[in-house]
């Protein structure tokens, strides 16, 4: 362990108006909501000297608020709390299976949704279904509050669009006005716990009369530099009748959108070929 | 009531399971300052310049470099090739250059950032095959720290009678042992100017002869004391010796206690793992497929310095030809020289890179043959009176074809093979499957002459309290060593189990029993204790009359026994069973005093949008001589099978210039218990009379049999041959996309 506890400086809110008055402060200090990130660049040494603004007294954003309209998911939410909320289950199925996918149990009991998407990793398993569901991430800051669209929160890796002595409050996530005819979620890791995502995705398709597309939303993540809808493989479908034909332009069509490269985890012919495969069964219903 | 064959409560296992038990960095000493370690960021090269940046406060510092060390700077392993800290030639990234101490840990990582070294670079051999080319002089003359032949019958009329020759070339990556809890240790001085050292290892007197040499010391003035070790599966073996070597001239230095603990990270991309291979083989066959000649060619990446690497290689070599009588074989082996972080031990110690050869091969002459794996190992395996690759003739305790009928049936392999084959069959199944075959043995004990070289020492001692204790310097690291004894030690004396408790391994109290190694302890070490518990039972009841069966009636018997001496200690030596012979030139002879033998069938599937491998069962069978704790010997064996699939399928060590860029558990994937299948374990005995109430050593077989399973029942599944490990989905899908992506 090369943490040294010494040289941090740790501030503690007591509300949020205070958290946002000591952000403004001290714009450099490290937001920790379930710390299950930062303990990796704690325990390296990397963040020796660095001020942390603890927000595990917030209490008002640890809630999960149900409405007419959608979820309301405080920033501390847990993905164990995610996970087993009967609502979120029920109505938003895909978010409470992908948090249900984080790490193992312990991390899932600490990491909380708000630092999932702050911390803006390629492979944040939480945020195709987000995507899909075209949740708003709420923010507050000295200059007032924002509300972002999901995609625009992810500025590269691990960068965001948050601007400096802002935290994110609260995660909007709307429930679908129609039931979709198909849904999935999958997540690609290297084993059956403790992984990172190789690839991710989650798809919402509705289908009319005769087979036709009236809508479709398909979101994949760790294979491009943020978490990608697939617009022109969603532009192909729409509209039209799921024939092979279509489904087979809609695969071809996917690597317009996703852009997956070589790393220590894993290859881009892999990320590309796995992909398409979920793709396409999603698509032809054998998913 | 016998102890041994009962499951009896393990002697440790409370204080693990509540907590209490102390691991090395648990343990606060007065004083006590935190060692660091400085190492290259270069392959290979040469130290120009060190600087130490003017601001920082080295004066709360202790800094050692070469030339504190007082004796010779050198680790003694095998050889002593390896200095403790480098003089001036860096041999590989990650070697230790000099130590730092402060009293806080996080300074003395800070003090690391504020020195700089100025190299001149070398260009460096990275792979064995470029080190045979001898692409650079690394060890004159040849770059080899061992080159290995085994003759037997003659190979050129092996080949000439052949009908069928079969070719395979197959490749195994480094392994990391993944212990639990990482490598450290702890140093001082006692008044005395006795040095101790006190962590995490498997060999007390393998730390003690190396600090003997470092510090110039006699061995009454070093003492090595093993604390609670937190699992090692070979990584504890020789490594122990550097980090020890580092805590102690950091305490020798500072005059103060020096404590170093590494972080997962330093670990592993610092420590040794197991050796990369490659193995070729090419074996001529009858029709009917009879081995009539086997020519094998074994090559592995030693890393910079000999290490373990000379009898890993022996025994990977020894076992190269599986566990099959070939009346005509040639096997070469060589370890060679490359400028990356020194291999060494993990549990198998070679042979699971060359059996994964030997067995996968076998599967690709099935294929050849038209004929079924397991027919085609049923012909050739060893049997009473087969003679293997060094000419050694197995006498008794041969349960080879007993493991392998045993784990046929359990598993249903025959029914299981068609099953799968029907499967595959249907385009609209999510998944293929299939089911593999492979058939190991493991000789146990040190090879060749090793055990007589060694003359291991261990006993018990009866106290006037009446408590028994057993003496060796064996380690208890989770395996069951700290139980197992007390069970041999009791029932050969008479006495129930609770009645006897295992010294921890302390050099100024155990004997040298040797390292805890080889799947050794329980056959050789257990059987020294056996005899010295019969040899102090005799003493007792030639004094006392028959062993008391009550406490009270008990230690009257032991005072009159023991007169008004404080105990009584009763060692045994090593002896070679009458008849073993062996001839370390010509690699002839007895190269093990027996072998343990498995069988193990994998059934998996692939799923076909992912290419995830999951492993659905596994089913095995061991001839294990004696199992002296059921269940120990059963998690013995889920363990090293479970280790074993991690090997085949997840474990993908990233090398770059010499050094591993994954080390730490997000990227390097062990199984987790999730990933782990169902395991069904049969336990076969045939006792071997010279091993601990009919034992034979099974710690490391387990790790030599699934990977070659695996990879043959992948070739069921999707039709590929996998001949290098791990294999990732990764490869899977290339292999079944090659001509479409």
């Amino acid at each position: 362990m090369r943490g040294d506890a010494f040289s941090m400086r740790v501030f503690r809110p007591a509300s949020p108006a205070e958290a946002v008055r000591l952000f403004a402060q001290n714009p450099d200090a490290l937001p920790l909501a379930g710390g299950t990130d930062l303990m990796v660049g704690w325990n390296s040494g990397r963040l020796n000297g660095r001020a942390v603004l603890d927000l595990s007294r917030l209490e008002e954003w640890r809630r999960i608020e149900v409405t007419d309209e959608g979820a309301r998911i405080g920033a501390l939410a847990t993905h164990s709390e995610i996970e087993s909320h009967p609502v979120l289950l029920k109505r938003l199925p895909l978010l409470a299976e992908a948090c249900a996918t984080v790490g193992a149990v312990q991390i899932r009991n600490r990491g909380t949704l708000g630092g999932n998407v702050a911390n803006a990793s390629p492979a944040g398993d939480s945020f195709p279904a987000l995507a899909v569901y075209e949740a708003f991430v709420h923010t507050v800051s000295k200059e007032g509050r924002r509300s972002l669209p999901i995609l625009e929160v992810f500025a590269g890796v691990k960068r965001t669009a948050l601007r400096p002595g802002e935290l994110i409050e609260r995660i909007d996530v709307p429930f679908l006005p129609q039931p979709p005819a198909r849904q999935f979620f999958r997540k690609v890791g290297s084993r059956l716990a403790q992984t990172i995502s190789k690839a991710v995705g989650a798809g919402l398709l509705w289908l009319g009369r005769g087979g036709v597309v009236l809508g479709c939303r398909i979101a994949f993540g760790s294979v491009a530099p943020t978490v990608r809808r697939l617009r022109s493989v969603e532009e192909c479908l729409h509209s039209g009748r799921l024939t092979p034909e279509t489904i087979e332009k809609a695969c071809a069509a996917l690597s317009s959108d996703i852009s997956p490269i070589d790393d220590v985890r894993s290859t881009r012919l892999y990320r590309m070929a796995v992909s398409r495969n979920l793709l396409r069964a999603f698509l032809t219903g054998r998913a | 009531m016998p102890a041994v064959g009962t499951n009896v409560i393990r002697k440790e296992g409370a204080e693990k399971l509540c907590g209490r038990a102390k691991f090395i960095d648990d343990l606060s000493f007065p004083d006590c300052l935190h060692g660091v370690t400085l190492r290259s960021t270069i392959p290979f090269g040469r130290i120009k310049k060190v600087s130490f940046d003017p601001s920082f406060p080295w004066d709360e510092c202790t800094v050692a470099t070469a030339r504190d060390i007082p004796g010779k700077n050198a680790v003694q392993h095998i050889e002593t090739d390896q200095p403790l800290l480098v003089g001036e030639r860096v041999m590989h990234p990650m070697e230790p250059i000099l130590l730092v101490a402060h009293p806080s840990r996080q300074k003395a990582y800070e003090a690391l950032r504020h020195i700089t070294v100025d190299y001149e670079e070398y260009d460096p051999v990275l792979t064995p095959e470029d080190s045979v080319a001898l692409k650079a002089v690394l060890r004159a003359p040849d770059n080899l720290f061992k080159d290995v032949r085994i003759d037997k019958g003659d190979i050129a009329a092996g080949f000439a009678a052949a009908d069928i020759v079969v070719e395979g070339e197959y490749r195994v990556p480094h392994q990391e042992q993944a212990y639990i809890e990482p490598n450290g240790m702890a140093a001082w001085l006692e008044p005395d100017g006795t040095l101790v050292a006190k962590g995490s290892m498997q060999c007390p007197y393998y730390v003690h002869k190396a600090l003997m040499l470092l510090f110039n010391l006699p061995a009454e003035k070093v003492r090595v004391i093993q604390a609670v070790t937190g699992g090692a599966f070979g990584g504890k073996e020789d490594y122990p010796s550097v980090i020890g070597g580092h805590a102690a001239l950091l305490a020798w230095k500072s005059r103060r206690p020096v404590k170093i603990i590494y972080d997962r990270p330093e670990d592993m991309a610092s420590t040794s793992k197991r050796h990369p291979a490659v193995v070729r083989h090419r074996t001529g066959l009858t029709r009917d497929g009879r081995l009539l000649a086997q020519d094998i060619d074994v090559l592995f990446d030693g890393g910079a310095y000999s290490t373990m690497s000379p009898v890993v290689l022996s025994r990977g070599a020894i076992h190269a030809s599986g566990a099959y009588a070939c009346p005509n074989v040639r096997i070469r082996a060589r370890a060679a020289a490359t400028n990356s972080v020194p291999n060494g031990a993990y549990r198998g110690f070679g042979v699971p890179q060359t059996l994964f050869a030997a067995e996968l091969h076998m599967d690709r002459i099935a294929e050849a043959l038209r004929m079924d794996p397991a027919e085609l190992r049923r012909r050739n395996l060893l049997r009473e009176g087969s003679s293997t690759a060094t000419g050694q003739v197995l006498r008794h305790s041969v349960g080879a074809a007993d493991a392998l009928d045993a784990c046929l049936r359990r598993s249903r392999y025959a029914q299981k093979r068609k099953a799968c084959a029907a499967w595959n069959k249907r385009s609209r199944n999510p998944t293929w499957r299939g089911t593999g075959l492979s058939f190991a043995y493991h000789g146990a004990g040190f090879t060749g002459g090793g055990e007589v070289f060694y003359a291991s020492k261990a006993g018990l001692a009866l106290d006037a309290d009446g408590g028994v204790r057993v003496l060796a310097a064996s380690t208890e690291m989770g395996q069951g060593e700290a139980t197992v004894f007390a069970q041999i030690a009791a029932d050969a004396l008479g006495v129930p189990y609770g009645w006897v408790e295992t010294e921890t391994p302390d050099t100024s109290k155990v004997p040298n029993s040797g390292p805890t190694v080889a799947s050794r302890t329980t056959m050789i070490v257990g059987r020294l204790v056996e005899r010295a518990a019969r040899q102090l039972k005799a003493e007792l009841e030639e004094a006392a009359g028959k062993v008391p069966k009550s406490r009270p009636a008990w230690l009257k018997a032991v005072r009159r026994f023991l007169d008004g001496r404080p105990s009584r200690e009763v060692i045994c030596q090593y002896e070679r069973p009458p008849g073993q012979q062996w001839d370390e030139k010509t690699y002839r002879g007895d190269a093990y005093g027996s072998f343990a033998y498995a069988a193990v069938v994998v059934d998996l599937e692939v799923d076909k949008l992912t290419y995830e491998v999951k492993v659905t069962r596994v089913t095995t069978a061991f001839e294990l001589g004696r199992a002296i704790h059921p269940l120990f010997a059963e998690g013995q064996i889920i363990g090293g099978l479970t280790q074993g699939l991690g090997y085949a399928l997840t474990e993908n060590p990233v090398y770059k210039r010499g050094v591993m860029v994954n080390p730490h558990f997000t990227d390097y994937v062990i199984p987790t218990s999730m990933d782990a299948p169902p395991m069904d374990v049969v336990l076969l005995e045939k006792p071997y009379e010279h091993g601990a109430f009919g034992a034979k050593g099974i710690g490391e077989l387990p790790n030599d049999t699934p990977a070659p399973a695996v990879a043959a029942a992948l070739r069921q599944a999707t039709g590929r041959w996998f001949t290098e490990l791990p294999i990732l989905p990764e490869k899977i899908c290339k292999a079944l996309h090659d001509d479409k992506l």
